[in-house]
């Protein structure tokens, strides 16, 4: 387990080193979120109606974007044929790299969440949904997400095809993770929902670090 | 059951053997689909809320049902490429893809027809057109995966893994999309159990979906054959059958 | 082809055979490699050396015919060396991903001093110069106890002095009873035998 703590401060690291790698998922979030009152109106009630699905859309798109570069930089300078090479199980080390781009990226917007829903006029009961939700449900796209990294980290152009491979496996964490707004905003439990997630979370830790880890080992021989 | 394996890994043997049997599949899947279609189309009685409008699902749900199925058609020769290294498995996913793509593009838009005189509109965000749609986008995805790798042996393997990715996703997209939305008819046949639709509209059905089945076989048969001619050009074989071809 | 063996091998290497744009780089190609042995590959430009390294490291697992057992750990220094421009040379060998043991403090520093980086540990890598880049790589070298180098063009970079200490330690790994890959294209000058592998000679489809 050292070396996952190993490669997670490094990841960390690397990221605090570029603070503007960091800074940019969460400005992209906010300029999303201020396009939606141009494009719906201003009208408190309507934005209030779409808060829920504007937040968790952009909350997936801002993820979506940074997917990318998971292994990205590391497969450029040769460091990814460093790590399928190290005699530790690659299952845990991509499992690190996702912790460290979950921690940067889904963790931070969970965090700044509450000031955009305000900003869209979400419902206060709303608010503790929607940081509960997104910190469970990003994780579930982070690891989604590196897969798609993964298997197209070796091709040039990979940003566009990203998005077509993973975008359908998005969609049943927006679902829920939008619904769990929804019913809390509405004065329902949300626990059934982060339950869901929940589990959708424990499949994609017990599942996805395998695909990424073949991905890998197919990018770089290709 | 290895040697029956090895064989499949060979390329002369699977050109020779789907030629065999394309050559009785094919006629027999013509004529099913005539078959089908002129009972379902002609000799079946026109139901009492939708008039004729719904013929159209004798073309509707033999294309969901199979393009569903060509899912997993093609993930399990993912895994099979994956586990085994089976370069033949390669073909008959790449084969499949875009067969599959096509079948659901058939259902959604045959869906999008049938909408209009029903829901008197063209597109309906309903479960079931949503996972389909879902589903063309994943097929799409494996497609394009394909063609961005130079390597093809490399995009062989990445489309076996999103393929494989693809197929544990599916039943939690369904379910969702089920979950969050639901307005269409219910199930409509089961197989078990009572049937909520009359029988003399049922069998054209089956008939329908066999059909289909056996055109998606015809289909990943003739795309795997011109797949593995491609593949294997500069091989021994595949020369000796272009002269033989010519001489003929 | 030298096939004697002297103790175990730690890497055997079967029949192998590699086709790259319908052209056969090698073919049915046999060797084992033991502890005490520097093997030098050679061949012409698109010979397919770093093909073969990377088969053997087992980067390359499609599109190969044989096969490879690889019975002791190994490191691999490819054409990129690896390193993160954002962190220093002491944190890119301290955090390095391949993560072949935790250094303490004081071996990376003597080993940064052994390939010429004294006092540049703590400066970070991108302001480093390409061979200076190259030289943070080779301290793994230094640091890793893995008895099998593979190694891709190691003297890109360096200047000459530099060669001189990487063939001295070459020379110490093999007589110290490692073994050594490497592809090169200049002719070595190491205290022990060289064992050549020739690609691409008279093999072409």
């Amino acid at each position: 387990m050292q070396f996952c703590a190993r490669l997670l401060r490094r990841q960390l690291l690397l990221a605090v080193r570029r603070p503007l790698e960091i800074g940019n998922p969460l400005l992209f979030f906010a300029m999303v979120v201020a396009l939606f009152p141009l494009g719906l109106g201003p009208s408190p009630d309507t934005l209030a109606g779409f808060a829920p699905g504007v937040l968790w859309i952009t909350a997936l798109l801002s993820n979506l974007l940074t997917s990318d570069g998971v292994f990205r930089s590391d497969f450029e300078d040769g460091s990814l044929e460093q790590l399928l090479l190290a005699p530790q199980p690659l299952f845990l080390s991509v499992l690190a790299y996702i912790g460290a781009h979950w921690l940067t990226t889904g963790l931070l917007l969970a965090v700044v969440s509450p000031l955009f829903a305000l900003m869209l006029n979400l419902p206060v009961q709303g608010i503790a949904a929607l940081v509960a939700s997104l910190l469970v449900g990003t994780a579930v796209l982070s690891l989604v997400g590196g897969i798609g990294a993964a298997l197209t980290v070796g091709l040039k152009r990979g940003g566009m095809l990203i998005s077509l491979l993973i975008l359908p496996l998005y969609m049943p964490v927006l679902i829920f993770g939008s619904a769990a707004v929804q019913a809390a905003v509405g004065g329902l439990p949300v626990a059934p929902y982060l339950a869901i997630l929940g589990a959708m979370l424990c499949l994609a830790i017990a599942l996805a670090p395998l695909a990424m880890a073949a991905g890998l080992r197919i990018s770089i021989d290709a | 059951m290895w040697p029956i394996f090895h064989k499949f890994g060979s390329p002369p043997w699977l050109y020779a053997i789907s030629g065999a049997i394309l050559r009785w599949l094919l006629p027999i899947t013509l004529l099913a689909l005539v078959t089908g279609m002129v009972w379902g189309l002609l000799f079946t009685p026109s139901e009492n809320v939708q008039g004729n409008s719904y013929r159209i699902i004798y073309i509707h749900v033999p294309a969901a049902v199979v393009a569903l199925a060509g899912y997993y058609v093609m993930a399990f020769a993912g895994a099979i490429s994956l586990i085994w290294r089976m370069k033949m498995a390669d073909v008959a996913m790449k084969a499949a893809a875009p067969v599959g793509a096509a079948l659901t593009f058939v259902a959604l838009f045959t869906g999008a027809v049938w909408g209009k005189p029903t829901w008197g509109t063209w597109w309906v965000w309903d479960a079931r057109i949503t996972s389909m749609l879902i589903l063309l986008f994943l097929y799409l995805g494996v497609v394009a995966l394909y063609e961005a790798f130079d390597n093809k042996e490399a995009a062989g393997k990445a489309c076996a893994v999103l393929s494989l990715v693809g197929m544990v996703n599916i039943p939690i997209i369904y379910k969702s999309v089920d979950w969050w939305y639901s307005l269409h008819q219910g199930a409509s046949i089961k197989f078990t159990g009572e049937t909520s639709i009359h029988s003399s509209m049922l069998y054209p059905l089956l008939l329908m979906i066999a059909a289909f089945y056996a055109l998606f076989t015809c289909c990943l048969l003739l795309n795997m054959r011109a797949e593995l001619l491609q593949r294997e050009q500069r091989t021994q074989w595949v020369r000796k059958l272009i002269n033989e071809d010519v001489v003929n | 082809m030298p096939g004697e063996i002297s103790g175990s091998p730690v890497l055997a290497a079967r029949s192998l055979c590699l086709e790259r744009g319908g052209r056969e780089l090698f073919r049915d190609l046999s060797f084992d490699i033991c502890g005490g042995q520097l093997w030098q590959i050679e061949g012409a430009n698109g010979a397919g050396k770093t093909s073969l390294l990377r088969i053997l490291c087992g980067l390359s697992r499609y599109g190969f015919g044989g096969r490879v057992e690889r019975r002791a750990p190994l490191l691999y220094l490819g054409h990129q060396s690896a390193l993160k421009a954002l962190l220093t040379p002491r944190e890119n060998l301290a955090l390095h991903v391949s993560g072949d043991g935790r250094y303490a403090g004081h071996q990376i520093e003597s080993a940064l001093a052994r390939v010429g980086l004294y006092g540049y540990e703590d400066v970070a890598s991108h302001t480093l110069s390409a061979g200076q880049h190259r030289r943070v790589n080779l301290a793994r070298l230094l640091l890793s106890d893995a008895a099998l180098w593979l190694l891709d063009e190691p003297f890109t970079a360096i200047d000459k002095a530099g060669v001189q200490e990487l063939q001295a330690l070459l020379g110490s790994h093999v007589a110290g009873g490692g073994a050594v890959v490497m592809t090169s294209h200049q002719a070595l000058d190491v205290p022990c035998d060289v064992r050549y592998l020739n690609l691409g000679a008279g093999q072409r489809a």
